[in-house]
């Protein structure tokens, strides 16, 4: 059965990372991300771990929740790394039976698994440090200039939230059609793949029924809070730049201008 | 000027089947006329499909009456380019506590409203901590609302509504989904906001919470039966159970004695007045 | 009688032996059930009362063997049922659980359909399985016409039915009833009271219904059992039950409205008998007191 699961996995904590406005930590980690992608250099990616290191020590979220997004794609970052380790060609290190070992391979895969930690632990420590809701302010204030041309991005935004905020009754709901199911003597793990899938039917059913039904009523409630669309819409907690987020832009920019400074003094090593 | 006022509204449900063809029309209101002044509680009572419900979303201007008007403060529900103005003026609650909640934090969806209504931030502000401290809800502001009970959601829901100050709340079986407690808190704080002054339209089937109701009607196959103070209409126990209402015990029991020849004045709602009823009787008698 | 003799020395259907369950809420363990032991007899109607929260719910889970204690156990037929080897999805069968708005757990295209799943499930034969549900869904009391209809097209109270008819063609022993007349109107509350009441005297079924409604539950049942976090503070006949009305009142319920009348009464210094449950008898009760006195 379906238990625990999170998706806003938010840490309650009271930290300038924290009270950054989402917009600034959206594009701090945007820009990030990318800059991992413009050097494969050592030297680069130690930076980018001091300027990781320094956020989360001053985020005041423990390493361990950081840690916990390795989580889903641990298997997938063994197997590439296994396979860059085997299959990359060059000057053999370490070779037994048909198992070749290169300098370059080790590199490689070095370079490969700390681009993909420095990626996860960022956009981790983002989501870790921002609300759903503030994400989704940020996203929809970002977008903006879309709206000329006419790409729906209060729509959009609304959407977001409303499924965050109905993920939990679904998962709960699913739960409850689930044993409800199994009281009826339904038998949700035995069998071929095929009768497992047929066996969810009756769960499913009920659960897109119910869905649809939760649908209509939040939109008829919605509507009768007099809810039409984002034209002349206030919002209660308006996104505002404070000076702490020219703080936080300034140190990026630092960050940046020493790893384009490193990443072109260093002579770049190509794999 | 009544507040709500609803001319020989008819609404016809047109059943169709998948073609479009249509298949049958029930008639879920029928010709009915109801005023309603400001201030006034009035409480809705009626078994499943007696069109209580339809008629509640016409105030609400969420359905087009058929035939007939339904006026909000002056304003026709007819006229689309009232209903912003109608539904600022005419909120409503409804059932389900976990389908009308909008926010992921409690004063995220209180402030739902007034920024649909394009309030400023700080007012929001203002209105937000207003409105869930009136419905007692202040301390859970922060709070995420799937972890409340159902009767926490809906006093959350209600001060969603208040928030966009409104002349009138329209409570669509805000309670049938709750148990005692919840229901007690649900209808309790009705009753206050009735007190500051707004008026309240209660839709519901437990006949224990329109004791506190200025005015009862009655509905039966989408017609307005029996209309009344909640005395009047208590006094009426045989009608009432022909309309298959369950009449509370406490009046149902005065109304027993009063048949076995006590004199016990009709439409007792409380166990107080039962109770002193009876001593007058024993006093009497001794 | 002889009946009785004999009852004393048979197993009773189902026996609850001290369970208690804990579950992690937030940062510290909550003791849902606290040490609850209990028997269930052969045709018992038993009501079960408490406050949200009080453990109602997870009770009603052990007993169809969807959550596991952590520590005591269930005997159903002298058995325990949380033994490893015994067959739960078969017990489920003989203990049946409809869930609060079991109407949310209909799927199929028709009600009949519907009904048969669970038969089905228990390795019931296809035609075995339509006769089973051919007589539950009159059972239930809904009209031929609903046969073939789509559940979703009923209305709600026959929505209701449809979904216990699907827990009662697995023709369990033991029926438990989370508050199935939730969210139903006045009429149809009554209607579905009696036809599960009906179920325990045709079928001699053994019934636990769970309720907020005292009314309802001094009207029907033979035993009341009353859970306050997490542990059971009464188990007696109603009338005994309902002699409690101070503590009652403490856990946050309430006697019936006609017994508090007869308690107020007594407490004015009339000579009433204060265990009276409905509202005929406490109108003899009261005339009877009254014509004493003149």
């Amino acid at each position: 059965m379906i238990r625990d699961i999170t998706l806003g996995k938010y840490y309650n904590a009271d930290s300038p990372v924290h009270r950054l406005d989402p917009r600034t930590k959206l594009i701090i980690t945007f820009a990030y991300l990318i800059s991992l992608f413009i050097y494969k250099s050592p030297a680069v990616y130690i930076c980018a771990f001091i300027f990781l290191l320094s956020a989360t020590l001053v985020s005041k979220v423990p390493f361990k929740y950081i840690l916990k997004g390795l989580k889903p794609v641990w298997f997938i970052l063994i197997f590439t790394s296994l396979m860059n380790l085997f299959f990359t060609g060059g000057e053999p290190v370490f070779s037994w039976w048909r198992i070749n070992i290169s300098r370059e391979g080790i590199e490689r895969t070095g370079l490969m698994l700390s681009r993909f930690m420095l990626m996860i632990f960022g956009s981790n420590l983002m989501t870790l440090t921002t609300t759903p809701t503030r994400l989704t302010s940020a996203l929809e204030s970002l977008m903006k200039p879309l709206k000329v041309i006419h790409f729906p991005v209060h729509e959009i935004a609304m959407m977001m939230s409303i499924a965050l905020r109905f993920i939990p009754i679904l998962v709960d709901e699913t739960n409850k059609i689930m044993k409800a199911q199994l009281s009826r003597g339904a038998d949700f793990e035995s069998g071929n793949i095929f009768r497992k899938v047929k066996s969810l039917v009756p769960v499913l059913v009920p659960l897109f029924i119910s869905a649809f039904r939760r649908a209509g009523d939040l939109a008829m409630a919605m509507e009768a809070r007099c809810y039409h669309g984002g034209e002349g819409r206030t919002q209660m907690n308006p996104l505002r730049y404070a000076r702490r987020d020219g703080a936080a832009f300034a140190v990026f920019i630092f960050y940046i201008i020493t790893i384009v400074f490193w990443g072109s003094l260093i002579p770049r090593i190509t794999g | 000027m009544d507040i709500v006022e609803i001319n020989s509204l008819t609404f016809d449900y047109i059943r169709r089947d998948e073609e479009g063809n249509v298949e049958g029309i029930t008639t879920a209101v029928d010709d009915l006329t109801l005023s309603v002044k400001p201030g006034e509680f009035i409480a809705v009572l009626g078994h499943n499909g007696s069109g209580k419900s339809t008629m509640a979303r016409h105030i609400n201007a969420m359905l087009m009456p058929t035939e007939g008007n339904v006026l909000v403060k002056g304003m026709n529900t007819r006229n689309s380019e009232k209903h912003l103005d109608i539904r600022k003026c005419a909120g409503m609650v409804f059932q389900n506590p976990d389908n009308q909640i909008v926010g992921q934090l409690v004063e995220e969806d209180v402030a739902f409203g007034p920024e649909n209504l394009g309030v400023p931030a700080d007012e929001i502000r203002a209105r937000v901590d207003e409105s869930l401290k009136a419905v007692g809800m202040y301390a859970y502001r922060k709070n995420d609302p799937v972890k409340l009970s159902g009767g926490q959601k809906q006093r959350v829901s209600i001060a969603g509504v208040t928030a966009m100050h409104p002349d009138c709340i329209i409570f669509d079986e805000p309670t049938a989904m709750l148990d005692p407690a919840g229901r007690k808190d649900v209808i309790e704080t009705a009753k206050k906001l009735n007190r500051e002054g707004i008026t309240i339209i209660l839709i519901t089937h437990y006949m224990e919470e329109v004791t506190g109701a200025d005015r009862v009607i009655v509905m039966n196959k989408g017609k307005a039966v029996m209309e009344g103070t909640p005395k009047e209409i208590f006094s009426r126990v045989p009608e009432l159970k022909a309309l298959r209402l369950t009449v509370p015990q406490v009046t149902e029991l005065a109304w027993e004695l009063k048949q076995r020849g006590l004199d016990i004045p009709a439409g007792i709602l409380t166990e107080a007045e039962l109770i002193a009823a009876i001593r007058g009787n024993a006093r009497n008698d001794g | 009688m002889m009946d009785n003799e004999n009852k004393d020395k048979r197993i009773p259907l189902l026996i609850a032996d001290h369970l208690i369950y804990e579950y992690e809420g937030g940062a510290d363990r909550v003791r849902a059930l606290d040490d609850v032991s209990f028997k269930i007899e052969k045709g018992e109607f038993i009501g079960l009362i408490g406050h949200t929260g009080s453990g109602k719910s997870t009770l009603a889970e052990h007993l169809n063997a969807l959550l596991t204690p952590k520590s005591g156990t269930i005997y159903f037929n002298g058995e325990s049922i949380f033994e490893k080897k015994y067959d739960r999805k078969r017990y489920r069968g003989h203990v049946g659980l409809v869930f609060q708005y079991p109407e949310h757990q209909l799927f199929a295209d028709t009600v009949f359909e519907d009904v048969c799943y669970g038969p089905l499930n228990n390795g019931v034969s296809r035609k075995q399985a339509e006769l089973t549900a051919y007589e539950t869904i009159k059972k239930v009391g809904l009209s031929d016409e609903c046969f073939y209809q789509s559940p979703f097209d009923l209305s709600g109270g026959q929505k209701r039915r449809a979904a216990i008819a699907g827990v009662l063609a697995m023709k369990p022993e033991l029926l438990v009833l989370d508050e199935p007349t939730a969210g139903l109107d006045p009429a149809g509350r009554e209607e579905l009271l009696h036809m599960i009441s009906g179920l325990k005297d045709e079928k001699s079924m053994s019934i636990v219904l769970i309720s907020h409604s005292m009314e309802d539950v001094a009207r029907y049942a033979d035993r009341i059992m009353v859970m306050d976090k997490g542990k059971k503070v009464f188990d007696a006949e109603p009338i005994e039950v309902f002699s409690h009305a101070k503590e009652l009142e403490e856990m946050g319920l309430a006697v019936p409205a006609v017994t508090s009348v007869m308690l107020k009464l007594k407490e004015k210094g009339f000579d009433v008998n204060t265990g009276i449950l409905n509202v005929k008898d406490a109108a003899d009760e009261i005339m009877r007191v009254l014509g004493d006195k003149a």
